[in-house]
């Protein structure tokens, strides 16, 4: 267990607390003296603000290195820890962070479906040693406006269509998000139709950038973003990557996906970041977290290796 | 008195504006690398909102003076009309002048196309631009000059900005649309009472023109 500090790669022996040490770190806290607290290794920083810190994650050894990773200055943890557009909680980016703390991801089952030879139901820790996990540093855009770049940790999606063997006539791939309004609040409200789906084309779901992802700054993913399991579409505005996945269906046709389903004149089912393509808001710049000055946003978000699966398409229309 | 109430109401007013800043600045306004930090991971969209939140409520607590003068029979209540208008204008040029310059740094081609094609924008901004003759004709300078009639006519138009102002938010969010609904009911019961006094008034002309000749004193 990693006591999160604001550089997670480093950490030393020193910070590494039990769990359950660690998980109950409030009654802990409580129920020493400040030495102790010390000689545990516990800064003053930490000491200040435990609820913050109050976040069981595991740390992912053996991380493999990724070509498709950039350069650029990786946003602050806690930026991507406290700004979630996860509506399954609230519509209110500062609060999943809370209200996901006590979020169940153990045990999870993502259940294989549709256009398969054999429907199938998979344990998360199965899901996780189907490859090596690689870190991946990504940029993410925002339909909103607003980017960020994360250290993603997974493997290609194309891992789960190997071990799923879809059908030929399968053409698309359906995500299908947990469905549990006991622990989640924003889905006892109707803003959106539950459970949330998403999609992708079998090409796009099979490009190598598309990553089924478990984990972010060399530790497992936090619930507040996806956890346990997400997809991560890094030429895509951040909403088709689906988060807390439990079932993943190929089909035939275009499936429904929520955010078009709510408005389609807005979301679209591609949804390829596309500065030239104004529905929901001029698409044209966007705020890195951290920075004042807008910044151009880049066709496909940068990524433009992913052109090919779009030649010959009016990307005005199938926006 | 109220002298010195007006002083008070004043420097309530900028409370919210004085928060922002503090978050903004933080406890070392000298350092610029921490500027924003206090707003959050996006202060860009925190300034944004805040602005944009104190321009309706400065907008509807201004429609709101006319039935408080009536409901609590606190006529006095008038003399704080204007700054509270004044105030609404100011947090929408704040508003406005956070889109134009930290989220679109003055970016004119993709300001323009906003304007045009994104309709909460064009009535965002539409919000902004009823409030301008109503900022420039605030003086009593301005009421004599038009008029006390045409002078309230004109002011009117604060009823189309604060719907404007609803209507934007309505728009701009993606799916909840819990908030602006809150700004709408609360302006609704604001003009409904208008509607509800107008009726009243014009029934009251009808059967007095049917009896006796009176003066209406229309309000």
């Amino acid at each position: 267990m990693l006591i999160k500090s604001s550089g997670p790669h480093d950490a030393r022996s020193s910070e590494i607390t039990p769990r359950d040490l660690y998980v109950n770190r409030r009654r802990f806290l409580a129920g020493v003296g400040l030495s102790a607290i010390a000689a545990a290794g516990v800064g003053a920083k930490e000491l200040f603000s435990p609820a913050e810190k109050a976040m069981a994650t595991d740390k992912i050894t053996g991380l493999q290195k990724s070509p498709f990773s950039t350069t650029e200055k990786i946003t602050p943890m806690n930026d991507v820890t406290h700004y979630n557009n996860y509506y399954e909680f609230s519509s209110e980016k500062d609060e999943p962070a809370g209200l996901a703390k006590n979020f169940k991801t153990h045990p999870w089952t993502v259940s294989v479906g549709g256009a398969v030879p054999k429907k199938l139901k998979w344990d998360i820790d199965e899901v996780l040693k189907f490859a090596p996990p690689e870190e991946r540093i990504y940029r993410l855009r925002c339909v909103e406006g607003w980017s960020i770049v994360v250290p993603w940790i997974g493997f290609s999606f194309s891992e789960v269509i190997k071990r799923a063997q879809p059908l030929s006539k399968a053409k698309f791939v359906e995500f299908t998000s947990v469905n549990d309004p006991g622990q989640m609040p924003g889905q006892r409200q109707r803003m959106l139709d539950w459970p949330y789906t998403e999609g992708l084309r079998m090409d796009e779901a099979m490009h190598p950038l598309t990553l089924l992802c478990f984990g972010m700054y060399g530790e497992s993913l936090a619930n507040q973003d996806g956890a346990p399991l997400r997809l991560i579409v890094p030429w895509k505005y951040g909403f088709k990557s689906a988060k807390a996945i439990v079932k993943i269906s190929f089909v035939e046709h275009e499936p429904i996906t929520t955010w078009n389903e709510a408005n389609p004149h807005d979301f679209g089912f591609y949804s390829n970041v596309n500065p030239n393509v104004e529905r929901y808001h001029s698409q044209e710049s966007e705020h890195r977290l951290g920075e004042f000055r807008p910044r151009p946003t880049l066709m496909f978000n940068g990524y433009d290796q992913v052109a090919g699966l779009y030649s010959g398409m009016d990307l005005a229309k199938n926006y | 008195m109220i002298r010195l109430f007006k002083v008070v109401v004043f420097t309530l007013c900028l409370v919210p504006l004085a928060l922002l800043a503090w978050r903004f600045f933080g406890a070392h306004p000298a350092d610029m690398t921490k500027w924003g930090v206090g707003l959050g991971p996006n202060p860009v969209e925190a300034l944004e909102h805040g602005t944009g939140d104190w321009t309706l409520r400065f907008l509807l607590i201004t429609l709101a003076i006319t039935p408080l003068r009536k409901l609590l029979h606190t006529p006095a209540l008038i003399k704080f009309r204007r700054m509270l208008g004044l105030f609404a204008f100011f947090y929408g040029c704040l508003h406005f002048t956070t889109y134009l310059w930290v989220d679109k740094f003055f970016n004119v081609h993709e300001i323009l196309a906003d304007i045009v094609k994104r309709k909460y924008i064009t009535v965002g901004f539409l919000a902004f631009v009823l409030l301008i003759p109503l900022a420039v004709t605030s003086t009593a300078r301005w009421i004599r000059r038009l008029g006390g009639k045409r002078w309230q006519a004109l002011h009117r138009l604060i009823y189309f900005s604060a719907i404007a102002g609803v209507i934007h938010y309505l728009w701009l969010v993606k799916a909840d649309i819990h908030k602006p609904l809150e700004y709408g009911a609360v302006l609704a019961v604001l003009l409904a009472y208008r509607v509800f006094v107008w009726q009243q008034q014009s029934f009251a002309t009808r059967s007095a023109v049917g009896s006796l000749p009176r003066k209406i004193a229309v309000e």
